[in-house]
C-alpha cells in the first residue's frame, strides 16, 4: 500500500469513528435518563474514560516507538558515505541539480536500489525540495534554507522520471519552480 | 442552581460594554465573510473556474491567512472577555484599546497587501518579505509588519489587564489555574473554568506574542539597515513559536463558550474536576513547546527538538479527547436536551475540534511529515478545526446573546437549515483538502497540475456552501445584535 494511502485511511477511519460517537450521543441526548439510573451511568462513563486513557497511552507509546526507533532523518553532521551524491542549489525560481565530478547542467546519473545523498542548499530565500515519484506522490522532501545544508539519504525503488517541485512558497515563480531527473535500473539488475 | 440559568444577570451587558462587544463581533463577522470570499476566489482559481493571476493569488493568500487568523483572534478575545468579566474586574478601556489597535493593524495589513502588493504570506518567513524580486517593495513589507505589531500590542494590553485582574482576585496565576488542587485537596466547585482557560491563554499567548515581536522588530531593523542579517533558522523558530501559539490561543479562548454555555442548554451541571485542571496545566506546557512540529523538515534543527515536536503533538491530543470533548459529550448524553441553534453549534464545534486534530497529530509524526508537509493536508486539518471547530464556538455565543435579547434561544427554520449547510459545506471543503494532501497536492500554489483540478473543484463547491451559510449567519446575527435589548429584563427568569 502506498504510504500516503495508509495515512489517509487511518485519518479517515478516525474521523469516521469520532463522527459515529457524536451521532450516537446526539441521537440519545434528547431522552432524559431516569434520575435513579444517573449515578450508575456516570460510574460507567468514568470507567470508560479510564479505559480510553489507557488505550491512548498504549497508542502513544506504540506509535512513538514505531516511528522513532529508526530515526527518519539521517545524521546531518557525519559523512553519509553514499556512493551517489547530488548537490541541490535552490534559487528564485529554479533548481540546479549536479553531481560531483560531472559538468554543471549534465543529466544526473542515478540508479535505483542504492542510496543517494542529496545536499540541499538555497541561495536566497526558503524553498522546499520535494521529490515526486513517477506515481505522482511525494517520495521525500526537505527544506532548502539559506545558510544551511539539509541532507537527505534516499534509496529509490521505482525506475522512471522523478519530478522536483518547490514546497515552500518563495514568491511569484513558486509554482513553476520545477525540475526533473531520471532513475535507471541498477546495472545487471 | 444559578449556573443553569440560561441568561444570568451577571452576563448582562451595560451600554458601554454592549457597544464595544457589538463593535468586536460585527467587525469580526464582516471580516469573516470577506476573508471567506477571498478563500473561495483562491479555490475557484485553482479550479480554473476563475482567472486569478499568480501575483493576485499570493496577495489574496497573504490577506486571507493574516486576515483569518487576526479576525479569529479578535472574535475569540471577545468570547474570553464576555465570560471572564463575570469573575474578575476587567477594564473596558483595555478591551476597547485592543479593538482600536486591531483596526489600525488591519488597515496597515490591507494597505500593505492591496496597495503595496505585499505577498510574503502571514508567516513572513525570513528573508522572503525583503527578497521579493520586485513583486513588492520593502515599504510594503514594513507596513505589513507594523500592522502585526499594532495587533500584537493590542492583544498584550488586553492580556495584561486580564492578568492583573486575575491576580487581583486569585492571588497569582497558578492559583487561578487551580494548580493547588492538582495533587489533592477539595476543589472549589465554583472555581470558574473560564478563569482557568483565560489564565492559560494569558501566559502562553503573551510569550508567543513577545517572540513574534522580536522577529518583527529584527525585520524592521533589517529593512532599515540592509547589511543586518538574521539566521534564517532562528527566525523561523521564533515565527512559528508566535504563529502556532497565536492561532491555537483562539481555540482556547473560544472553548470557554462551550464550558460556560453547554450545561445551560443540556440542563445538567458541568462540574470542574481534577482531570480538567490537569488538562489545562498540561495544555499550557504543550502549547508552548509544541511549535517545532512546524520545522520537522528543517533537518539542520537538532534532533531532540524534532522529537519534542512529535512527542508533544501526540500528547496534545490527550486533554482534548479525555477532558474537553469527553466532558462535553457526557454532559449532553441522555440529558433530555432540547436542541436549538446555540447548542447545535456548540456540539458542532466539539466535533470539528476532535475530528480535525486527528490528521494534525498524524502530520506531527516526522516520518509522515516527510510526505505531507506543505501539501494541502495542512490546510485540510487546520480548516477542519478552525472552520468547523473555533468559528462555531463564536457563532454559538453570538446566537446565545441574540437569544438573550429576545428571551428565547433562536431556532428559526433558516437557522435549522444554516447549520447543516455549513457543516456539509465545511466537511466537503476540508475533506477535499485532506484528500488532496494524500495525493501530494502542494499547498500555496496559484496553479495546479491538471490531475489535481477535479479535487479542487469539489473543494470549491464545499467552500461556496460555507460562504452561503456564513453570509446568512452574519446577517442574522448582526441584525440580532443591533436590536435594542428592550425585552431583556423579562428574559432572566427563563431557563
Ligand atoms: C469558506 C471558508 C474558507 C475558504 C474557502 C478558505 C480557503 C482557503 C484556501 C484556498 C487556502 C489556500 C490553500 C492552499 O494553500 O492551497 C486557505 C489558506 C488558509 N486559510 Fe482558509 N478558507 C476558509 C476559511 C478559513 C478560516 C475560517 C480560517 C480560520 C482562521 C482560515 C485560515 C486560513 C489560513 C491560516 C490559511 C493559510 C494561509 C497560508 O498558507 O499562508 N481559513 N484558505
Ligand atoms: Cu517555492
Amino acid at each position: 500500500m502506498i504510504f500516503q494511502d495508509l495515512v489517509w485511511t487511518i485519518a479517515a477511519s478516525g474521523i469516521a469513528l469520532v463522527a459515529l460517537v457524536f451521532l450516537y450521543i446526539v441521537a440519545n441526548a434528547g431522552r432524559a435518563i431516569d434520575p435513579a439510573a444517573l449515578s450508575t451511568s456516570q460510574r460507567r462513563i468514568a470507567g470508560l474514560r479510564r479505559g480510553l486513557f489507557w488505550v491512548l497511552v498504549l497508542v502513544f507509546v506504540g506509535a512513538s516507538y514505531a516511528s522513532l526507533h529508526r530515526f527518519p532523518i539521517p545524521p546531518q553532521h557525519a559523512p553519509l558515505d553514499a556512493a551517489q551524491v547530488v548537490d541541490v542549489q535552490a534559487r528564485q525560481w529554479s533548481w540546479q541539480l549536479s553531481q560531483p565530478g560531472q559538468p554543471p547542467g549534465a543529466a544526473l546519473q542515478l540508479t535505483a536500489g542504492a542510496p543517494v545523498e542529496f545536499r540541499v542548499r538555497s541561495d536566497d530565500v526558503n524553498h522546499g525540495f520535494a521529490i515526486y515519484a513517477p506515481n505522482g506522490r511525494i517520495a521525500i522532501q526537505t527544506q532548502a534554507m539559506p545558510g544551511f545544508t539539509n541532507k537527505i539519504l534516499h534509496t529509490f525503488t521505482q525506475v522512471g522520471t522523478y519530478r522536483v517541485m518547490c514546497l515552500e512558497y518563495c514568491g511569484l515563480g513558486h509554482a513553476p519552480m520545477v525540475s526533473s531527473f531520471d532513475v535507471a535500473a541498477p546495472a545487471g539488475g | 442552581m444559578a449556573a443553569l440559568t440560561l441568561y444570568p444577570e451577571s452576563e448582562r451587558l451595560p451600554r458601554g460594554e454592549r457597544i464595544t462587544f457589538n463593535l468586536y463581533m460585527i467587525s469580526a463577522l464582516l471580516l469573516f465573510v470577506l476573508m471567506m470570499v477571498l478563500g473561495v476566489i483562491m479555490r475557484m482559481g485553482q479550479s480554473l473556474w476563475l482567472d486569478v493571476p499568480p501575483d493576485l493569488f499570493y496577495q489574496v493568500l497573504s490577506m486571507h491567512g493574516a486576515g483569518m487568523v487576526g479576525t479569529m483572534s479578535l472574535a475569540t478575545t471577545a468570547v474570553m472577555w464576555f465570560f471572564l468579566r463575570k469573575y474578575v474586574r476587567l477594564h473596558l478601556w483595555a478591551f476597547l484599546a485592543n479593538y482600536l489597535l486591531f483596526l489600525c493593524g488591519a488597515l496597515c495589513i490591507i494597505g500593505a497587501v492591496f496597495v503595496g502588493r505585499y505577498a510574503g504570506l502571514w508567516t513572513f518567513l525570513y528573508p522572503l518579505p525583503t527578497h521579493a524580486m520586485g513583486m513588492w517593495g520593502n515599504g510594503a513589507a514594513a507596513c505589513f509588519m507594523v500592522g502585526y505589531l499594532f495587533i500584537g500590542v493590542g492583544s498584550l494590553l488586553f492580556y495584561l489587564d486580564a492578568a492583573a485582574a486575575i491576580i487581583g482576585r486569585y492571588g497569582n496565576l497558578g492559583r487561578a489555574m487551580g494548580l493547588q488542587w492538582l495533587f489533592g485537596g477539595t476543589i472549589d466547585p465554583d472555581h470558574p473554568k473560564a478563569v482557568v482557560a483565560s489564565t492559560m491563554v494569558v501566559i502562553a499567548n503573551s510569550l508567543g506574542i513577545l517572540a513574534g515581536a522580536v522577529v518583527l522588530v529584527m525585520y524592521l531593523v533589517a529593512i532599515a539597515y540592509p547589511e543586518f542579517t538574521m539566521n534564517a533558522l532562528y527566525a523561523k523558530n521564533l515565527t512559528y513559536w508566535f504563529g502556532h501559539m497565536y492561532i491555537n490561543a483562539t481555540i482556547y479562548m473560544g472553548v470557554m463558550a462551550v464550558y460556560e454555555l453547554l450545561a445551560r442548554y443540556s440542563g445538567r451541571p458541568y462540574a470542574i474536576s481534577r482531570p480538567f485542571l490537569w488538562s489545562w496545566a498540561a495544555s499550557c506546557v504543550f502549547v508552548i513547546v509544541v511549535f517545532p512540529h512546524h520545522l520537522l523538515m528543517d533537518y539542520a534543527q537538532p534532533r531532540w527538538v524534532a522529537v519534542t515536536g512529535q512527542v508533544v503533538s501526540y500528547l496534545a491530543g490527550f486533554p482534548v479527547f479525555l477532558v474537553t470533548v469527553w466532558g462535553a459529550l457526557t454532559n449532553i448524553h441522555r440529558s433530555g436536551m432540547r436542541w436549538s441553534t446555540p447548542s447545535r453549534l456548540l456540539i458542532l464545534s466539539m466535533f470539528g475540534w476532535a475530528a480535525g486534530i486527528l490528521p494534525a497529530i498524524l502530520d506531527g509524526t516526522i516520518g509522515i511529515n516527510r510526505v505531507m508537509h506543505n501539501t494541502q493536508w495542512v490546510p485540510g486539518h487546520f480548516h477542519f478545526y478552525l472552520l468547523l471547530g473555533v468559528l462555531p464556538m463564536v457563532l454559538a455565543l453570538l446566537y446565545h446573546v441574540i437569544g438573550s435579547r429576545r428571551a428565547a434561544p433562536p431556532d428559526s427554520g433558516a437557522d435549522r437549515l444554516g447549520v447543516p449547510v455549513y457543516l456539509i459545506g465545511g466537511m466537503t471543503f476540508a475533506l477535499a483538502f485532506l484528500d488532496a494532501g494524500h495525493m501530494s497536492v502542494a499547498r500555496r500554489m496559484s496553479s495546479h497540475l491538471a490531475e489535481w483540478i477535479p479535487n479542487d473543484r469539489v473543494g470549491a463547491i464545499g467552500a461556496s456552501l460555507v460562504l452561503l451559510a456564513m453570509v446568512y449567519f452574519a446577517v442574522r446575527i448582526i441584525h440580532g445584535l443591533l436590536r435594542a435589548p428592550g425585552a431583556e429584563s423579562t428574559a432572566h427568569a427563563a431557563g
